[in-house]
């Protein structure tokens, strides 16, 4: 039986590598095709019609989009992409196959808002998108939470952030917080403070591992801006004392303004250039708006130090 | 050479639910079939007829035994040049003419290209197919498609032809002209196997015969010889109803009408019988020994529990 | 072996392209291509764009389902009624040359198949854009990743028709079709999956056929060329997935007891 055996044998490896040679193939078509095959979605003119067309299994078409949506934005973000063209029609696609699919609308709110490669820099499209989903989703009070964050940070519109967490902290069930960030952005209480709240809850209560890292970023990001100040406020206390700025943090140890060399959430030791306290790498912090080296701006792209954001 | 050597060659199949039942398809059989014989496989439905053949013809794979077909073994492949088969309710192709379909076979068998055409008509013309040529096998009767399977079996001429149940569905005319077909050519020097259970078919045609029954050999063996060993009756028919009595007390069997008086009564008492007549003044008619049938042979052998060679 | 496998492939076109059924889908696509030319009436922008979707569209599919019934109804068909035996009992032909015969006939009739609609479609386009132009090459390029299609997914109704009975091998073949459409994105759905779900699912997102690189025909209706290095891939990726298809299926056929 030794023949019958081999010729078994014989089989089952050929068949072994011509689906490995058929894996590799794949993984060399997707990278070819990029993200060509999402661009179909630009083509449609009306996400309505593909509803129709799917003949009730609408849900599982947005699971789809979603799918791709996530995918989409993990893989360009990799990339440190420049723009998110096709985030906002996929995230309309799917929130159209699915209205009530809330993590959209929160991914939406975030993803779209920030700017380039954080997201695809459109706090307008966000607003939009949140408000599409407020429509849908009533008696969602998240929803006016997503879009107070976008009305508050991105668009610096504290009113209309303050009116969307009021509006939403009606809602039965709705989180305490809701009335807490209502007062505090109606009475103009610290912004660092406030900030640092709302990403917390938001770290908190967000189950989507996507959401959560970013939030950790940020928390992180409005740490080194707090320590930041504090740093300021030393050395510049120094240079009132001594009429000159330290030259290194060494010299404000042995004045007893600080107790150790500081270094920042990264590991890295912040510099001292010319009295300006400065992180050693602001790529690593691409939401700070304190600590950044002259002439690069907040929300600046890697690489691109000294040249205004005239895009918008 | 021997045309066919069976040695030992079985076939079981799992049944059952989990499959751990055991049927026997074909028991251990032993068999052997000379060269130029016409050789004829009897059994009822389901005695393992089929399997055998299929068996032979690679078509299924045995449970343990060997064969050898033209003295090489069932899985030379080689060997099937020479060897022709025609399936019991045979189908074909629905859309092909006669012609088309027996060139393909041809083609398959590889017959020489200049000799393909001769031979195709030529097995066409032996069945008596030959004026529905270019007709097309959807339109073909029973009867007409029977013949078109034997000339597919005999186009490439084979030494060897084995045959399963052709003689199922045709009228008694085709019957018979299938039954001087296999003498045809037998008489060319084919070695012919088939299958029936049609036992008088067998009887006329067969130099030799087995009988199988529930997957195992109940006898093999000269269809003269067999028939010999059975028989043993001699009909008398005579007029003269005053007779009766005394045949009767002889062991005789008679049946009157009117006058006339047939009787059938063993061999032996012959003698007596005849003296038992004159004494009557009966006036014979006829005295016919009675021939036994494969039929005889078969029943009896069937009620048989032990496989039994019966040859002298 | 060339002589045999020609004329078992020869035979099995023979057998398709007699049989009035293929008529009536090719028909019935080429109405659609047809009606798809007054549908685009409706707005003169996008007239050609609606023939190309639509178009193409029918073509892809019907093409599928002759490909599943046409590849499925003959090797079952042969194996319930024993045309099978007298080709491989009694002729020297190797199980393996049976299949491989029976696989080029099929292509072959599909060729001829996708051949007949193309020209319907052609003659469409022809007409709605006045003439054709070197942007039609592109249409060239999608019929053929079609054609491509087709090859796969026969391969496939093969391979089902080699153990199962038609109706089962029938669904899976559909089965597999939509899900192999959607490889990519079951691929972006393994990804976020964890444990033994996303090993699972990253394995059978690449065992299912791709058939989501062989539908280019949204980019094309929009004149968007097709990267060569894509169509390369494709016709690699089909060739060796083909391969590894009819070489399971030679393997079963191999084993199997032709009861």
């Amino acid at each position: 039986m030794t023949r019958d055996l081999r010729v078994q044998t014989s089989y089952a490896i050929l068949l072994a590598t011509l689906l490995a040679a058929s894996t590799l193939l794949i993984q060399q078509v997707d990278r070819v095709r990029d993200d060509e095959p999402l661009q179909e979605v630009l083509y449609i003119p009306s996400p309505k019609v593909v509803e129709r067309m799917s003949l009730g299994y609408s849900g599982l078409l947005a699971d789809i989009y979603w799918t791709r949506v996530v995918q989409y934005f993990g893989t360009k973000h990799k990339a440190k992409a420049k723009e998110y063209l096709i985030l906002e029609p996929l995230l309309d696609m799917t929130t159209t196959l699915d209205p009530k699919l809330l993590p959209a609308y929160e991914f939406g709110s975030v993803f779209l808002a920030q700017k380039p490669p954080e997201g695809a820099g459109s706090p307008q499209g966000a607003a939009r998108l949140v408000e599409k989903g407020i429509r849908e989703n009533p008696q969602s009070w998240k929803l006016y939470y997503d879009l107070g964050y976008i009305y508050w940070l991105e668009l610096k519109d504290s009113a209309k952030a303050a009116d969307a967490f009021e509006r939403g902290s009606h809602i039965p069930g709705a989180h305490p917080w809701m009335r807490v960030m209502a007062a505090a952005l109606a009475g103009h209480a610290g912004e660092t403070e406030t900030a640092i709240y709302m990403w917390t809850n938001i770290l908190d209560s967000s189950d989507d591992q996507v959401l959560k890292a970013n939030a950790i970023n940020r928390l992180r990001c409005l740490r080194v801006d707090s320590e930041v100040k504090v740093l300021q406020d030393r050395v510049d206390e120094f240079t009132k004392s001594n009429g000159r700025s330290p030259t290194a943090w060494q010299e404000l140890i042995s004045t007893g303004l600080l107790r150790r060399i500081p270094v920042d959430p990264k590991g890295n030791l912040y510099q001292l250039v010319d009295g300006r306290v400065q992180v050693a790498n602001p790529d690593l912090f691409p939401f700070i708006v304190r600590g950044l080296p002259l002439g690069r701006e907040s929300g600046d792209l890697p690489g691109t130090s000294g040249i205004k954001n005239a895009k918008k | 050479m021997a045309a066919i050597e069976i040695d030992r060659l079985e076939k079981s199949y799992k049944t059952g639910f989990f499959g751990n039942r055991l049927v026997h398809g074909l028991k251990p059989l032993t068999l052997t079939v000379e060269e130029g014989e016409v050789f004829g496989c009897l059994g009822p439905n389901g005695a393992g007829k089929t399997t055998t053949l299929k068996l032979l013809l690679g078509l299924v794979f045995p449970s343990g035994g060997t064969a050898r077909i033209l003295g090489r073994d069932l899985n030379d492949i080689g060997v099937k040049r020479f060897i022709g088969f025609l399936p019991e309710q045979p189908y074909f192709y629905d859309h092909l003419t006669s012609l088309e379909l027996l060139d393909y076979y041809a083609r398959l068998s590889g017959v020489d290209p200049r000799e393909r055409k001769h031979k195709v008509e030529r097995a066409l013309a032996r069945v008596g197919m030959s004026d529905a040529g270019k007709t097309q096998l959807r339109k073909f009767s029973k009867g007409m498609l029977q013949r078109v399977g034997i000339a597919q079996a005999i186009v490439h001429d084979p030494k060897l032809v084995l045959l399963d149940e052709p003689m199922s569905g045709l009228d008694p005319i085709g019957r018979r002209e299938v039954r001087d077909l296999v003498q045809e050519l037998n008489e060319e020097g084919k070695t012919i196997f088939f299958s029936t259970h049609i036992l008088s078919d067998a009887e006329t045609v067969c130099d030799r015969v087995a009988v199988l029954n529930k997957g195992e050999l109940k006898g093999v063996g000269v269809v003269a010889d067999l028939l010999r060993k059975v028989s043993g009756d001699v009909e008398l028919v005579w007029s003269g109803a005053q007779a009766i009595s005394a045949l009767s007390a002889l062991g005789a069997r008679c049946h009157a009408t009117g006058d006339v008086v047939r009787a059938v009564l063993p061999e032996r008492v012959l003698e007596t019988a005849l003296d038992a007549l004159r004494n009557s003044h009966a006036r014979l008619t006829s005295v016919t020994p009675v021939r036994a049938t494969l039929e005889d042979y078969f029943l009896a052998r069937i009620g048989e529990e032990k496989p039994n060679e019966v040859n002298a | 072996m060339i002589g045999r496998l020609w004329a078992i492939a020869y035979n099995t076109y023979r057998e398709a392209v007699r049989d009035r059924v293929l008529y009536n889908l090719i028909l019935f696509a080429l109405l659609i291509v047809g009606s798809s030319v007054l549908f685009g009436q409706i707005s003169l922008e996008i007239n050609r764009i609606v023939l190309i979707n639509l178009g193409l569209t029918a073509i892809s599919l019907f093409g599928i389902v002759i490909a599943i019934f046409i590849g499925i109804g003959l090797v079952s068909k042969e194996i319930e009624k024993k045309t099978l035996y007298t080709v491989l009992a009694a002729r020297p032909v190797r199980r393996w040359e049976f299949i491989a015969g029976k696989f080029l006939g099929l292509v072959m009739t599909l060729t001829v198949n996708a051949l007949l609609m193309s020209v319907g479609f052609f003659a469409a386009v022809m007409y709605v854009s006045h003439g054709l132009g070197r942007g039609d090459l592109q249409l060239v390029v999608a019929i053929y990743l079609i054609l491509l299609e087709f090859v796969l997914i026969t391969a496939l109704a093969l391979l089902f028709s080699t153990f199962s009975t038609p109706i089962f091998s029938s669904i899976f073949a559909f089965a597999i079709f939509a899900v192999g459409t959607f490889a990519q994105d079951l691929r972006g759905f393994a990804k976020m999956a964890s444990g033994v779900t996303g090993w699972v699912m990253t394995g059978a997102s690449y065992l299912v056929p791709n058939f989501a690189s062989l539908n280019v025909i949204s980019q094309v209706a929009h004149d968007t060329a097709v990267d060569p290095k894509l169509i390369l891939l494709d016709t690699l990726y089909v060739l060796v997935y083909t391969a590894a298809v009819m070489t399971a299926s030679v393997w079963i056929f191999e084993r199997r007891n032709l009861k």
